[in-house]
């Protein structure tokens, strides 16, 4: 029995230890907002965070999240700064790997909170889009970080 | 579940619109209609106003648009339902978009060839315009007034002697009952009195749901009780499964059994290649299930496919008189004049590869089977060729084929093609019960409908000026009607794909196209034919202005030649869509000069150093004038960066400028995927590809660092946004690269080519 976390909420699963998280969190937990893309960790397409860090669900094993804290773009709520930012800017035409560059963009935005377009290419390289839209991604990227700065410094002021 | 909730209450709209309207394509019933499932599903009390296929308006002032055409990103879904909201002058914020079923009344729902907007920009505005008017009638008869003396804000109808308002939502049920009026009693607003069509403020519908992860794609549709599967396809075209073992495949966990799909009847068109299929409770199983299976098959005619002596033959097709497209002029005469009077010969040979379309979601779909009718949901770009295949397969009705059309996670062409939807049903007839079919990329990639592969042969007599005064050209490629007739040789419904339509001035042209042989599915990829033939054309161009000692980008526009209608001599459907878009070199030397003047053209040239180069190209496709200048810095390891990109883009009358601008960023970003990276090859048939490790796609990395889109202000009729960006892109890069290095690389793509 493997126990681990999903959007905050406590979950088991006692299936095949070798299934990856992304098939567990599409057709067992339904929550189909991570997408399958390569399965080969190419694409990025499945990218959630386990205990913040962006992975590639699709090559991770269930039985490598065992105490785990996995989030999933349904659990990016209320709407973070990189989302808001991302309908700013306009970024998807087709959408299926949108939520999987947010999810990595968030990660990034974590560790780095001001990124150069060079931090963004090396942390985006992983995350492939076949309609092209890696021109607005670091735009909104870069307005998201703005996004983030402005509301620390309002919260720093109420405080 | 909530998604199975959606389903149904989609299921049960579906049946609603079906039930109420007549035939035709565009049907102003507004008849009042009650129906039994609209009343059951706690929907609006008062019954909707239903002026036709396309809209309802209920008591809350709701306003319903059917999209019938896919959204696979193009952004069609969003900007058709803007028009009809335009003439309606309803407020966008009260809008709701449903996707329609494939349905014949909605006249033909393809969504390719970059025509949606195109094909249905008139419609909608008919559609919208036509609910206003009866709205206004409404208005008018309750307060007893003129309907002359009525006006429209968004949503409300107003009286403008008295102020008085009405919205939309109150009148609905009565307007719902007039009769419909006449198209010439019905005005259009004038292009000044526009809200929506033309805004820098459309956005595409569905980006709030895109960015939570709420969008519902074709990977993300269930059906109550369904399994997974997926199908282990024969690796060559044409084979057939000789004999197999499941035995292990039977012992992973979660695989409750195999079944096998049979092998297509020639031609393939969209059937099922045919397989064994494993049948599982999740994807994970299905897939593990698959790598356990033990296949024998049969042997094919397509086994003799090999790439490389395939391009031979393809070369030497080219090298031969082939099949005349279009004649201007005696090319003949003037290069044999052209010989004997020691003029200049110029030839040149080009040669692009197959492409696989690798949409970020592979295809998937599916399906129920039940009492003789199916009902299918699906990531389809064509919901009438679902219905069409399927029913054929099954033996049933067309009309007892039911597909929903989900949103597509890019299509590109790919997903005309619903193969894997009919995978879905027939394995749902076996098994009784509802099947989701999920390919793996590795599926995608082995098992596309390939852009094909074409080898082209240029050839020009230069006069003294460096003008060409005769130009040969000539295409071989094995053609996509050979998906639909295995006798197929000739390209020739593909010939004004950028070939039978060279805009230059050139007194003596001839256009040819040689035969080919198919031995995988050939299919339609994002601007098919265009990308080598303006690969081709545009290459030469630049050869050409080379060998003059010419300006690139001054010579194109010479050749250009002076602002006229040029007479392309067509025929069929190519021959009316000349009438409404005559291909007018004034809008092509238009485009030109934008993207001369916004990169600097010239002057930036001089100043750019070693390693360093700009490249044009200008190319008109689906009716849409493009131009491209791309700027390229190759590395000390021969490796290309794409510093800029400038294009500019004239197609006429645009809904969102915004997403025609994101469409030609994309098409930048396809252009550097085909051009650095795509091929596909075949080894004995099979493909050598298989995931994103050996079938590239640009990276952000990799990608043009800034693409800058020009769009030129226009009243022509609107024209192609999703396809027109990517063939000039592949040539503007090499003719690139040229410039920085001084090396002329012919043939796709270019890692390929050592630069240095």
């Amino acid at each position: 029995m493997i126990r681990f976390k999903v959007n905050g909420n406590e979950k088991t699963f006692d299936g095949d230890p070798d299934m990856p998280l992304l098939w567990y969190l599409r057709d067992v937990a339904q929550l189909t907002g991570t997408k399958f893309g390569c399965g080969m960790a190419l694409c990025g397409a499945c990218t959630v965070h386990q205990n913040g860090a962006a992975i590639r669900s699709c090559s991770t094993p269930m039985k490598e999240i065992s105490g785990a804290e996995i989030t999933t773009i349904e659990g990016i709520a209320p709407m973070h700064p990189v989302q808001e930012a991302w309908i700013e800017i306009r970024v998807p035409q087709c959408g299926y790997c949108q939520t999987g560059q947010i999810m990595q963009a968030i990660a990034l935005l974590q560790e780095n909170k001001n990124p150069s377009d060079q931090d963004i290419d090396t942390a985006m390289a992983g995350n492939l889009c076949r309609c092209g839209t890696y021109q607005r991604i670091r735009a909104a990227i870069h307005q998201a970080a703005k996004h983030q700065v402005a509301r620390h410094e309002a919260a720093k002021e109420t405080a | 579940m909530k998604l199975i909730e959606n389903v149904s209450r989609h299921v049960s709209r579906r049946g609603f619109l079906q039930g109420a309207l007549a035939s035709g394509v565009f049907v102003l019933s507004a008849r009042l209609v009650r129906d039994p499932l609209w009343a059951a599903e706690g929907e609006s009390a008062a019954p909707p106003f239903e002026p036709s296929l396309w809209m309802s308006i209920a008591s809350d002032g709701t306003v319903t648009i059917v999209a019938h055409r896919s959204e696979m990103g193009c952004g069609s879904r969003t900007a058709l339902p803007l028009v009809v909201t335009d003439e309606l002058d309803a407020d966008w914020s009260k809008v709701k978009i449903e996707q329609a079923i494939g349905d014949p009344r909605y006249g033909e729902q393809d969504t390719d060839g970059s025509h949606s907007v195109r094909s249905g920009f008139d419609l909608m505005r008919q559609v919208g315009a036509t609910g206003r008017v009866m709205l206004i009638s409404a208005a008018a008869a309750q307060w007893g007034v003129s309907a002359k003396d009525c006006a429209t804000e968004p949503h409300f109808v107003v009286h403008r002697s008295s102020g008085r308002k009405l919205g939309y939502g109150e009148v609905a049920a009565a307007a719902a009952k007039l009769p419909v009026p006449k198209k010439e009693d019905v005005p259009l607003k004038t292009r000044s009195e526009w809200r929506y069509i033309g805004k820098e403020s459309n956005s595409l519908f569905d980006l709030p749901e895109i960015v939570t992860g709420k969008a519902i794609f074709g990977m993300d549709a269930t059906m109550p009780g369904m399994v997974y599967a997926s199908v282990e396809h024969p690796p060559v075209l044409g084979q057939k499964i000789k004999s197999y073992d499941d035995t292990a495949a039977l012992k992973v966990t979660g695989v409750q059994k195999t079944l096998t799909i049979a092998a297509f009847k020639p031609p393939h068109v969209f059937q099922p290649l045919g397989g064994v299929a494993v049948i599982a409770d999740n994807t994970y199983a299905a897939f593990t299930g698959r790598k356990n299976l033990k296949i024998e098959w049969d042997s094919s005619p397509h086994s003799v496919y090999n790439s490389t002596p395939f391009r031979k033959t393809l070369e030497d097709t080219s090298r031969q008189p082939c099949k005349v497209i279009r004649n201007v002029g005696d090319v003949d005469a003037v290069f044999v004049q052209s010989a004997k009077s020691g003029g200049k010969i110029i030839e040149a040979e080009y040669y692009a590869p197959h492409l696989a379309h690798a949409s970020m979601e592979p295809p998937v779909a599916v399906a129920e089977y039940r009492d003789g009718k199916v009902l299918a949901w699906a990531p389809t770009q064509n919901p009438q060729a679902v219905q069409e295949t399927i029913a054929s397969l099954l033996g049933i009705k067309k009309e007892d084929v039911t597909c929903h059309v989900t949103l597509l996670g890019g299509g590109f062409g790919r997903k005309s093609k619903p193969d894997q939807v009919a995978e879905a049903a027939v394995l749902s007839k076996q098994l009784g019960k509802p099947v989701k079919v999920v390919w793996s990329r590795e599926d995608d990639i082995h098992f596309d409908y390939f852009h094909s592969v074409a080898a082209m042969y240029m050839k020009a007599a230069v006069g003294t000026d460096g003008k060409p005064t005769a130009w040969l050209q000539r295409t071989v490629y094995p053609p996509i009607g050979s998906t639909f007739d295995t006798a197929a040789k000739y390209a020739d419904d593909e010939m004004g794909l950028g070939w039978n339509n060279l805009p230059f001035d050139i007194a003596n042209h001839r256009a040819e196209n040689g035969p080919a042989d198919y031995h995988v599915r050939i299919g339609w990829l994002r601007s098919v034919a265009n990308i080598y033939h303006a690969f081709a054309i545009s290459s030469f161009v630049d050869e050409l202005a080379k060998a003059a000692n010419k300006d690139s980008a001054q010579y194109l526009f010479d050749l250009v030649g002076p602002p006229r209608i040029v007479n392309l001599d067509l025929k069929g459907d190519e021959a009316e869509d000349a009438k409404n878009y005559p291909l007018d070199t004034a809008r092509l030397r238009r485009v030109v000069e934008i993207v001369v003047e916004r990169s600097g053209w010239g002057k930036g040239a001089m100043g750019l150093g070693k390693g360093r180069g700009m490249g044009i190209a200008a190319h008109r496709s689906f009716l849409t004038y493009v131009a491209t200048v791309v700027e390229v810095e190759v590395d000390s390891k021969g490796q290309v960066h794409i510093p800029n990109v400038w294009t500019a883009v004239d197609a006429g009358t645009i809904v969102s400028p915004d997403n025609v601008r994101n469409q030609f960023e994309g098409a930048a970003v396809f252009g550097t995927s085909l051009a650095l990276f795509g091929e596909i090859t075949a080894t004995n048939g099979a493909i050598d590809q298989s995931n994103f490790h050996n079938y590239q796609i640009t990276r952000m990395n990799r990608a043009p660092r800034h693409v800058d889109v020009h769009i030129v202000k226009s009243e022509a009729p609107p024209a192609g946004v999703g396809e027109p960006g990517v063939p000039p892109f592949a040539p503007a890069l090499y003719n690139a690269v040229f410039a920085a290095t001084g090396k002329r690389v012919r043939e796709l793509p270019l890692s390929k080519t050592k630069l240095v």
